[in-house]
């Protein structure tokens, strides 16, 4: 083989049109006729709709429709947004609707669609549309929405649980029983957004003439979404058409089937006019997708050594109204406490609750940002009662390097075993301690005390489980003219997956990335795919390209080797045409090739050869492989006003094999800033109505340039053994175990006052309350301080 | 979030603006928008007449009037960032300016606009309440001065009537090389503030502080001066045990209660910041007068 | 009642003479009616910064403007940056050299600001540079490849770049 990119800091060949605002975005696509929608959304967080009244704004010029459950049902062969599950296990209440009838589950469900000439119309019409609502008893908080004699989330549903289940294994009881110490904490984790700067959008054009959709959309999953379009409008895979143009960040907000999509397409068909609607950022925050809350109730035994014996507690879960993607987030968070550690013995009850707020699903992270928070606040408890270092607590109970490959002693809901395939966290926290000169802090925060200021460092350990399955699809083609072209279901949302699999793909075929063409995310490229979530693509598009790309090499050689009357071995392929070494005028071009295979007579080639030098992969990973890291963080605290400056912060991070380092660095930053948001700053707070009291960007804070630091990335490379180019997912793996590590630091400043930090995100407000609560000799309300004896 | 429907109209003078304003129901004045165009976007507003001030001349001038300095209603926030004068007789506005918004929003934001607004966690009419400073309303009946302290009528409700436009804050600049300091408390860089502190102080011959002026901002509907605080101050020599006691009677004010912070919060905020504003401004006082008269600060 | 009016402004040094409704924002008349999608809408309320171009030479929130009040002026977007159309102005390659952006969508309202900031801070610390785009939220790269492009644009724009500052 050529120069193999695998492993460059390839620049990306993504960027000249982004940065000369040649972007194309869904708002960017400009079809001719095109209408805009907006939706009237419920003020109230649940309601009865008695009559929807839309004569007014019918009326208004530039009002082509106002579309409610009455025009909209009878298009779709169900109500109810298609799901990725085989069965649907939850209360029937639970299931999204794409519009609802005669009830409305949280302020800002959209119930009718708006489609004017311009959004600026579309909006005024909103406001001319009467409702009559019927405001019903709302329930805001989940753990008062699992008491018995709590208001309904839904009218019809006879309480507010979607499902309550255990996640155990091993004897919890009897090493509680026997341990010599139990220590116990409730933790908070609540609610956030995704907030992609570039929100949603759904472009959707009918063709009469064909029968046939073409939806633009912002979506993660092209293939699933076209599936679910499908499914509702009854159609078939090639009469609809998903494209997914650039788009401004996914983290979770752009993932599933939401029923404003549906909507805009309903429109689209009824009208028989091309219908866009571009999500406003108060729309977004009000009835996209979030993640948490989630109240934990926890105990943990250790033996006087600080080893883990066993975990056990409840976790309260919000769900929201509506169960828009499974039990991902409480199911992800129950099996993600163990972690790195050993934990013999485990039982959580995880108790999935109805509010009357929008639905919750992965966010960046995707349910393991919690149960790290849970595992290593516990850590750090066992940590303080004991009298060990925390670092040195953690050392002890990290699986060590020579017991893996792990299995865990339990399995996932679906009923696989949980296997950590590779890596060393022991090795991977001390060169994170070493790094960020843990040793030496305890002298440094002295100096700062001296002068009267509070330092703290926290460390935290992480693993995330990456590459899932069922599979990704990638197509390598040599086309007619000779270029090489890549076709895959992998969807971009700004990782840089264009040039990552270009890199994989170019080396194979002996040309540069940036001469490869590639299309991804539309559904007309690959029959199936999925798309991106779950730090997952480049494991899996990534071998799906880098197998196909061998295919594609593989054939060309034997062609050629044919057709030169060359042996395989004595051949190159470079700059587009096969060479044989050391006879420069012996080559055969990817081109003629190409047209040998495709039926073009008078070409000699071997038989049983396949059609076409292309090669399509359908990547199945075996199981999910696991990424793992250290985070280490340094802050000071201003006591005075509560503020917490990140000083410094080192990350040592196992994704397996780089395929482009500095997109696996900006991966790692970009996922960290998400988690410094959810340890300090992003909080959707919601009032014991189910209000939505933050609903803009002056509330909620996304941090900025002068909130994240200079992150500091070492790379631990152990190689996957799960896939053939041995790499592990990195999305998300910044954000998992950030918020844990700057909270332990900042308690850690805060030492002296004896402050337990037991949410997140914590505001300045809340340490400064803390600070004074303990000079006031004022347990911490949230904390109960025991320590159980045997 | 588009602007509803309305009528627009931009005055080319400030006597076509009153006219309007005079004949108009249902008109809102337009300045720098960074306030206006939210609001109105989120349809918090629906006006039916906008009458643009951009396109007026006159209203945009900073400019030294006898003792005093005049600032224009229309002058951005940028242009005091940037201006000399400003500098060098009323540093104080310029420390403020730098945390007010950022870049983009200081090069349209007006200082007219954002006294209007009278958003509680804005830095600005902290600074003018500091300077007692007084504010230069006119309508189609006339002229007149409202001083800063009275200016907040209600919770972001000017003392102004309908027919009425502010065309400049006026003030006298505190002699060269007094202390100045502007300290705040926001979530992030830009934010506005949760509490600011705004404090100017000048020292007499003998080192001790013969005036002094401490307003607080974020804590109610306007800014608030301590009176007490300044009691404490004023003939003092200064030091920290002084400016402790002094912002020790922040644990008295009145601070209100939001999504943001309670009032406990304010309070503590209110006396830690204080105490450090006390103390910049004091150490720039003591430099300015041991530089000497005539030296800019 | 739809009120529109005749303006006239010059963007990216062309002339554009068009009508418009009072109501729509600036960022949507450079969007829809002059096709100019490089400047994007992230919020809408002046927060995120995505919107930003040069208006006059000094950077603004374009969602924060009416169209209207463009008449006469003289705007940059970020379409205007690169000459020819294709020569990358020292920023944007900058940009590309250090992975100062992931999907994108905050990039032009980012560059616009350091546009204007370089100007009148050639040579800026760090801390300036992050002071500088605090106003620009970005939620994919965590900052620190737009502030290594930044500092490196500022040293390239020192080092007597030739390039045409807007």
């Amino acid at each position: 083989m050529s120069h193999s990119w695998i492993g460059e800091r390839t620049k990306r060949l993504e960027d000249k049109a982004l940065l000369t605002g040649k972007g194309r975005f869904v708002d960017d696509i400009d079809l001719p006729g095109t209408l805009e929608a907006a939706f009237v959304r419920s003020p109230h967080p649940h309601a009865e709709i008695r009559s929807i009244d839309t004569a007014e704004a019918l009326a208004l010029p530039g009002v082509h429709a106002v579309f409610t459950h009455a025009e909209i049902s009878p298009v779709l062969t169900t109500n109810h947004v298609p799901q990725d599950h085989k069965a649907w296990v939850f209360p029937e209440t639970a299931r999204p609707v794409v519009v609802p009838e005669n009830e409305v589950c949280f302020a800002g469900e959209a119930l009718a669609i708006v489609v004017a000439d311009s959004r600026y119309i579309a909006e005024d019409a909103v406001a001319l549309v009467e409702v009559e609502y019927e405001p019903l008893p709302a329930v805001s908080d989940c753990r008062k929405g699992a008491e018995p004699d709590s208001p309904t989330v839904h009218r019809d549903a006879p309480n507010n649980i979607v499902v309550e289940f255990y996640t155990e294994y091993g004897d919890c009881e009897t090493a509680f029983k026997q341990a010599p110490h139990v220590f116990k904490l409730s933790l908070k984790q609540h609610r956030g957004g995704a907030h992609p700067i570039e929100p949603r959008g759904t472009l959707a054009q009918y063709d009469s003439a064909s029968d046939a959709i073409t939806v633009w959309t912002t979506t993660q999953k092209p293939y699933p979404m076209r599936n679910g379009l499908v499914e509702l409008l009854g159609t078939d895979e090639h009469r609809l058409r998903v494209i997914v143009p650039d788009v401004g960040g996914g983290f979770g907000g752009k993932n599933i089937v939401h029923s404003e999509d549906a909507m805009v397409v309903v429109a689209a068909v009824l009208l028989n006019r091309p219908v866009k609607w571009i999500e406003d950022r108060r729309e977004h925050f009000v009835a996209a997708i979030q993640e948490r809350d989630q109240y934990w109730d926890v105990e943990v035994a250790v033996d006087s050594e600080g080893l883990l014996q066993g975990i056990r507690g409840t976790i309260f879960h919000d769900q929201g109204a509506y169960t828009l993607l499974g039990l991902h987030v409480p199911h992800n968070s129950s099996i993600s406490v163990p972690g790195p550690y050993v934990l013999p013995n485990y039982q959580i009850f995880t108790r999935v609750i109805e509010t009357n707020r929008v639905g919750t699903i992965p966010v960046r992270g995707a349910g393991y940002p919690e149960g790290n928070f849970v595992m290593e606040r516990l850590l750090d408890e066992v940590s303080r009662k004991l009298g060990i270092d925390r670092a040195e607590v953690r050392r002890r109970n990290l699986i060590p390097a020579e017991k893996m490959p792990f299995e865990l002693p339990m399995k996932t809901r679906e009923h696989t075993p949980i296997i950590y395939d590779s890596g060393d966290f022991p090795g991977c926290q001390l060169r994170a301690v070493e790094a960020a000169d843990y040793a030496g802090f305890s002298e440094r925060q002295a100096q700062a005390l001296e002068a009267g200021r509070y330092r703290g460092i926290g460390v935290a350990n992480m693993v995330k489980v990456t590459g899932r399955g069922p599979f990704e699809t990638a197509l390598v083609r040599v086309g007619r003219s000779g270029r090489v072209m890549i076709y895959t279901g992998a969807m971009p949302m700004g990782q840089g997956t264009k040039t990552t699999l270009c890199q994989i793909c170019a080396g194979h075929l002996g040309v540069e990335p940036a001469d490869i063409l590639i299309v991804t995310a539309d559904t007309a490229g690959v029959p199936h795919g999925i798309g991106g979530y779950g730090s997952r693509q480049a494991v899996t598009a990534g071998n799906a390209v880098h197998l196909a790309a061998l295919e594609v090499r593989q054939k060309a050689l034997k062609v050629a080797s044919h057709m030169l009357e060359a042996s395989e071995q004595d051949m190159t392929i470079e700059q587009g045409e096969v060479r044989v070494k050391g006879a420069p005028g012996l080559s055969v071009s990817l081109r003629d090739i190409a047209k040998a295979l495709s039926g073009v007579k008078g070409y000699d080639k071997p038989g049983g050869l396949t059609p076409a030098l292309e090669s399509t992969i359908d990547f199945m990973p075996p199981d999910v492989t696991y990424g793992n890291a250290a985070h280490v963080v340094e802050v000071e605290v201003d006591i005075g006003t509560g503020d917490v400056e990140i000083l410094r912060y080192v990350v040592v991070n196992d994704c397996g094999r780089l395929i482009n380092p500095t997109i696996v660095e900006g991966q790692i930053h970009g996922g960290v800033a998400h988690g410094i948001g959810n340890a300090l700053f992003e909080w959707m707070g919601y009032d014991e109505n189910a209000q939505p009291v933050v609903t803009t960007f002056a509330d909620y804070l996304l941090p900025t340039a002068t909130e994240v630091p200079t992150i500091e990335v070492i790379h631990h490379e152990f190689p996957s053994t799960l896939n053939p180019l041995g790499i592990k997912g990195v999305g998300e793996a910044g954000t998992i175990p950030a918020a844990a590590a700057i909270i332990s630091a900042v308690e850690n400043a805060l030492t002296p006052f004896g402050v337990r930090i037991d949410e997140a995100p914590i505001a300045p407000a809340r340490l400064v309350e803390l600070i004074e609560a303990s000079r006031a000799g004022i347990s911490s309300s949230n904390l109960e301080d025991r320590n159980q004896h045997a | 979030m588009k602007p509803p429907p309305f009528s627009y109209h931009d005055p080319r003078s400030l006597e076509e603006a009153l006219k309007l304003l005079a004949s108009l129901d249902d008109a809102k004045l337009l300045a720098g928008g960074q306030s206006f165009m939210p609001m109105l976007s989120m349809r918090f507003i629906m006006p039916e007449h906008v009458i643009d001030l951009n396109r007026i001349s006159g209203l945009s001038e900073i400019r030294e009037n006898g003792g005093g300095i005049e600032i224009g209603a229309m002058v951005r926030q940028s242009e005091l960032e940037f201006s000399d004068l400003i500098r060098s007789r009323c540093p104080l506005m310029k420390e403020a300016l730098r945390l007010v918004g950022h870049r983009p929003t200081r090069n349209r934001g007006t200082i007219g606009g954002s006294l209007c607004h009278l958003d509680p966690a804005a830095e600005l009419p902290v600074v003018a309440a500091a300077l007692d400073a007084s504010i230069r309303v006119r309508s189609e009946r006339g002229e007149r001065r409202v001083a800063m302290s009275e200016f907040p009528a209600f919770y972001m409700t000017p003392a102004i009537e309908a027919d009425e436009i502010v065309t400049g804050v006026e003030f006298e600049p505190w002699p060269v090389g007094h202390g100045y300091a502007f300290v705040e408390f926001a979530r992030r860089h830009g934010d506005f503030a949760i509490v600011a502190v705004a404090v100017l102080m000048a020292l007499a011959g003998d080192g001790t502080v013969s005036r002094v002026s401490i307003t607080l901002g974020g804590v109610g509907s306007g800014p608030l001066r301590c009176s007490d605080a300044e009691s404490v101050v004023s003939g003092s020599r200064g030091g920290a045990q002084i400016f402790q006691k002094a912002a020790e009677t922040c644990r008295h004010i009145e601070a209100m209660e939001d999504v943001h912070a309670s009032s406990a919060y304010r309070r503590h905020l209110a006396e830690t910041l204080t105490g450090r504003a006390l103390e910049s401004a004091f150490g720039r006082a003591v430099n300015g007068s041991s530089a000497g008269k005539g030296a800019p600060s | 009642m739809t009120e529109s009016r005749r303006i006239c402004m010059t963007i990216n040094g062309t002339r554009h003479d068009i009508e418009v409704e009072t109501r729509m924002t600036l960022a949507d008349c450079l969007r829809h009616q002059l096709g100019l999608t490089g400047t994007h809408l992230g919020c809408e309320h002046g927060v995120c910064g995505a919107c930003t171009v040069l208006f006059d030479g000094h950077s603004v929130r374009s969602c924060l403007m009416l169209a209207v009040q463009a008449d006469g002026a003289s705007l940059t977007t970020v379409e205007g940056l690169a000459t020819n159309g294709d020569h990358l102005h020292p920023l944007q390659q900058a940009f590309h050299d250090h992975h100062g952006l992931q999907c994108g969508f905050c990039t032009p309202g980012i560059l616009m600001t350091l546009v204007e900031f370089l100007k009148e801070n050639p040579d800026p610390g760090e801390a300036e540079v992050r002071e500088a785009i605090a106003g620009n939220l970005c939620r994919c790269t965590g900052y620190q490849g737009i502030v290594a492009a930044a500092l490196d644009a500022a040293a390239r724009l020192g080092a007597g770049g030739t390039e045409e500052r807007p």
